[in-house]
């Protein structure tokens, strides 16, 4: 049901954009390959191709694909092993990467609600002028009232913001654009993501926890060449329901459904062999998440705060449960994970963009709340971005095309709280009536890893002497 | 119904018993609908296989017409995931079971995505496929060629003379006529393939998309080419007579399809024997199916796990049910066969179907198989004293009786006693045998016997 949920939001979303997503999600369905068919001039997403093998562990509290095991030849107890060996050892920074996907208006972000051009440019999109909490860094801009969870934030100090993010050349497509995000170059070229490639160079080669992905896929930016990194499936793929059936006799009935695998998963026939060890398979993940799920699937961990609830979107109960896992001691470094809410907002943008943001401020607002009343906000960061901005002229359609200079926030009790960069106005747009960036994502990245992991930028950027330092972290 | 010309290979002598026939079903269908096994074995082999084989007339759709959960007809062009439900709808109530079958198989073989087009042009390409379902595949490959969904899939649209690009004439030989690692081409071929394919073109509107594909010979390399060592001004066609003429072909297509139907390999003299048959008939199928169909390793060889769309029609068509809602799209995708997008340009993978994240999505599909027919314990009379033993009988008989292996029989006896074993108070005997037979019926479609066939 989400699927279709999902589906019906992606209405208003432009073709490229569908497609994109469609033939990641089925590299994700179906790693191991490059599907030869893959449009040539578009990029390949990093990592895809890399081997991937389901490993259980029942510490994480979920179902891991681990990328790059079968690279490394290691087993699921060495994978066991390496996590348990790397989280005895002294906490690690971390990083968490939230891709609002499809390009976020910046510009509906933090609104210019009383430039005349602006008003000129959104007719019928502009942000009404009272609308929202003012942005104390530039009296000329306004959070958007949707966003009032990262206004709350900025006010407290915990906000750095990038209101002009981007790159030289930009490019329009999301497929492009977000690759180059993703591995921290304009390469379409680069198969592994740039926080993979940090994983690479000072990462561990036995513990697959260091880079994770909440998106039941890997995500790009993790994708390794080496260290293996995981991904949590989703818990509603287990989640399994018969009507009619409920209390223990359920609890029995998903029992003898494995029963039923594991009576023939040595079979001689090689088919029935097949359906019985994925029976089986399921009985085993089953039990092993017996003590983080409750039976009726859902989270047994408590937060500390409330998350807000969100339809079809678990994107709270990504974050609730990233929190937990954080606090529990796993040893997470780099962790990525997507909205299931695209702002790829070509007509009627204004619903869809507010429930969106709204939802995404709200749920970063409460995990950083959490994290703050568990005792561990000093230890992670949260990097929110967008793979380009929209277009400040709005189109026909009531919506806004892609655009180029967009906006990013850096979030956490560490953050220095000072903008970056400053808001590029409206008197100048380039060529195609775009916002011109004024800071380059790929400096942003360089800085993090230098002040945030204390590693040497020139091993994981490329061309990263050239890229500007920003002082983001105190 | 005309009696099946000889087989060119050896044919099944055993006794067509109702186990036969129920294979058959499964594997050149959907799945039997209640009672159809009997009456197909009741045929005998020869007059089940041409009733397969040889449909007259145009299909019939029998049942109640798909609807989404709000009843709303199905809208395949414009809503995501009705194209799937359109489909499997033909799954399950057509009467030409085999004819979907072979779609299903084309559409694999052939495998072409949504995602690089619309939901109008792979309707276009699977009415076009059906059409030509046991018919000649020669013709079949032209007709893929200059498939509007396929020249956007494997980008034939863009082979021009100024830039040829050899997507097409890689797969054309790879995966659709010849086979890779065999020896069948060299890369030179490729190339002068991709020449002789020049010249598809379309455009693009906002309105329509993609449209107005056609041949343009301005873009067409009309120079002498040199492929598999014949040389001329080779085009479109020549590539597909050339593909279908070459001497390593009739193997591929013998094999390819006999695995489609088949756990183990052809022999070599059934190979043989067959691909004679096959060009002697001027590449035609259904020969080849006829002759496959009757086959002893197809009737009493090793079992196949069923695909995950024909499971899902199956649980309907044993049921009597038909597409009631648009979730079976979603469930589709999370068991391991979204309809219209392949996984990639190599179709289904046909001897991995499952993994824990599938088979959770096949317990998913049997969930909506009974949603909405369940027993319901605060008003549905039912036996307080039914036994375990019998209740696993009654949730058999519900499904009609498949052949379930003495181990699973026994593994869901054991199950039936358990819930019997919790049984405390005098409401709870009623109660708990409802849920049980309602636990039951979820639990016969999930095992390996159901599952495979």
């Amino acid at each position: 049901m989400a699927d279709l949920l999902m589906a019906s939001e992606r209405n208003n979303c432009c073709d490229g954009f569908s497609r994109s997503e469609a033939m990641r999600r089925a590299l994700g369905a179906a790693p191991g390959a490059v599907p030869r068919e893959w449009d040539p001039r578009m990029p390949v997403p990093a990592g895809a191709g890399m081997d991937r093998r389901r490993f259980l562990l029942s510490a994480a509290g979920g179902l891991l694909s681990v990328y790059g095991a079968e690279r490394l030849g290691l087993t699921n107890a060495m994978l066991g092993d390496g996590i348990a060996r790397a989280a005895s050892a002294a906490a690690n920074p971390v990083l968490v990467s939230i891709f609002l996907q499809g390009g976020i208006d910046a510009l509906s972000v933090l609104a210019p609600v009383d430039d005349p051009v602006y008003r000129r440019l959104r007719p019928t999109l502009a942000v009404p002028d009272t609308a929202g909490t003012p942005f104390g860094e530039d009296p000329r801009l306004r959070w958007h009232p949707a966003a009032a969870g990262f206004a709350g934030l900025h006010n407290a100090g915990k906000v750095t913001t990038f209101p002009g993010i981007g790159y030289t050349s930009p490019d329009m497509s999301h497929f492009t654009s977000r690759h180059y995000w993703e591995v921290g170059a304009t390469d379409n070229r680069l198969t592994t993501g740039w926080l993979g490639r940090y994983l690479d160079v000072a990462g561990d080669p036995s513990n697959p926890l260091q880079g994770l992905s909440l998106d039941g896929q890997m995500n790009p930016t993790l994708a390794t060449a080496r260290n293996p990194v995981a991904a949590i499936d989703r818990p509603e793929n287990f989640s399994l329901w018969l009507d009619g059936v409920w209390g223990d006799v359920f609890s029995w009935t998903l029992d003898s459904a494995a029963a039923l695998g594991d009576a023939q998963s040595r079979a001689g026939d090689p088919a029935v062999a097949q359906v019985a060890q994925a029976a089986s398979e399921v009985g085993y993940v089953r039990r092993a998440l017996a003590p983080f799920r409750d039976k009726n699937g859902n989270a047994a961990y408590t937060s500390p705060v409330t998350y807000p609830t969100a339809g079809s979107s678990d994107l709270p109960q990504r974050l609730a449960g990233l929190a937990a896992m954080i606090a529990a001691g796993l040893p997470l470094r780099c962790v990525a994970l997507t909205t299931d809410t695209p702002f790829d907002t070509h007509s009627a943008q204004a619903t869809a963009f507010t429930s969106g943001l709204q939802l995404a401020a709200d749920s970063i607002a409460a995990f950083q709340a959490d994290l703050e009343a568990r005792g561990i906000a000093d230890r992670v960061l949260v990097h929110v971005w967008s793979e380009f901005g929209r277009r400040a002229q709005e189109n026909g359609s009531a919506g806004t095309d892609h655009g180029a200079a967009g906006v990013s926030l850096l979030i956490g009790t560490r953050v220095t709280g000072t903008m970056v960069g400053e808001w590029p106005g409206l008197a100048q747009l380039d060529a195609n009536g775009n916002l011109i960036e004024n800071v380059d994502f790929r400096g942003v990245y360089c800085s993090l890893l230098e002040q945030w992991f204390g590693q040497d930028a020139g091993a994981v950027i490329p061309g990263s002497g050239g890229f500007t330092r920003y002082r983001l972290v105190q | 119904m005309a009696a099946l010309p000889a087989s060119p290979i050896p044919v099944f002598r055993g006794r067509f018993t109702e186990r036969h026939a129920t294979r058959l079903l499964w594997r050149a269908g959907f799945g039997p609908r209640p009672g159809e096994a009997r009456k197909l074995a009741a045929l005998g082999l020869e007059r089940a296989v041409a009733s397969l084989t040889r449909p007259s007339g145009p299909a019939h759709l029998h049942g109640a017409p798909p609807h989404d959960e709000n009843g709303a007809p199905l809208d395949p062009l414009n809503v995501w995931g009705h194209d799937h439900c359109w489909w499997l709808d033909r799954m399950v109530r057509s009467d030409q079971q085999l004819i979907e079958r072979m779609t299903l198989i084309w559409h694999s073989w052939f495998a072409t995505s949504l995602e690089a087009s619309t939901a109008a042009l792979m309707l276009r390409q699977n009415q076009m496929m059906r059409a030509r379902a046991l018919g000649n595949f020669h013709d079949l490959l032209l007709e893929v060629t200059r498939d509007p969904a396929m020249l956007l899939w494997l980008s034939n649209n863009e082979n021009t003379k100024w830039s040829p690009n050899e997507n097409y004439a890689r797969e054309v030989m790879e995966l659709f006529t010849l086979g890779a690692d065999r020896g069948a081409y060299t890369q030179q071929d490729v190339h002068e393939q991709a020449r002789a394919l020049t010249g598809w073109t379309n455009e693009w509107t906002d309105s329509a998309g993609p449209t107005n594909f056609r041949f343009d010979p301005e873009l067409h390399d009309d120079g002498v080419k040199t492929i598999f060592g014949h040389r001329g001004n080779f085009d479109w066609r020549d590539t597909c007579r050339l593909c279908v003429g070459h001497p390593l072909h009739p193997s591929f297509m013998v094999t390819k399809l006999w695995n489609y139907f088949v756990a183990v390999p052809p022999p070599r003299r059934e190979l043989k024997a067959l691909s004679h048959t096959y060009v002697h008939s001027g590449f035609q199928i259904r020969p080849l199916m006829e002759a496959i169909l009757r086959h002893p390793l197809f009737h009493d060889g090793p079992r196949m796990v069923i695909p995950p769309a024909v499971y899902c029609a199956g649980l309907l068509r044993a049921l009597g049910r038909t597409i009631e809602t648009d979730a079976w799209s979603w469930i589709g995708e999370q068991a391991g066969q979204r309809l219209f997008v392949p996984p990639n340009v190599a179709g289904w993978d046909y001897a991995h179907w499952l993994d824990t994240s599938r088979w959770a999505g096949r317990f998913t599909a049997v969930t909506y198989a009974l949603q909405g027919h369940v027993l319901n314990p605060d008003k549905d009379a039912y036996s307080a004293t039914e036994s375990a033993t019998a209740a696993v009988q009654a949730a058999v008989r519900y499904w009609g009786n498949p052949p379930l292996s003495s181990t699973t029989v026994g593994s869901l006896e054991g199950f039936s006693r358990r819930a019997q074993s919790g049984i405390v108070a005098d409401w709870e005997q009623t109660a708990y045998r409802i849920l049980r037979q309602n636990a039951l019926r979820g639990l016969i479609p999930t095992t390996p016997e159901w599952q495979t066939c």
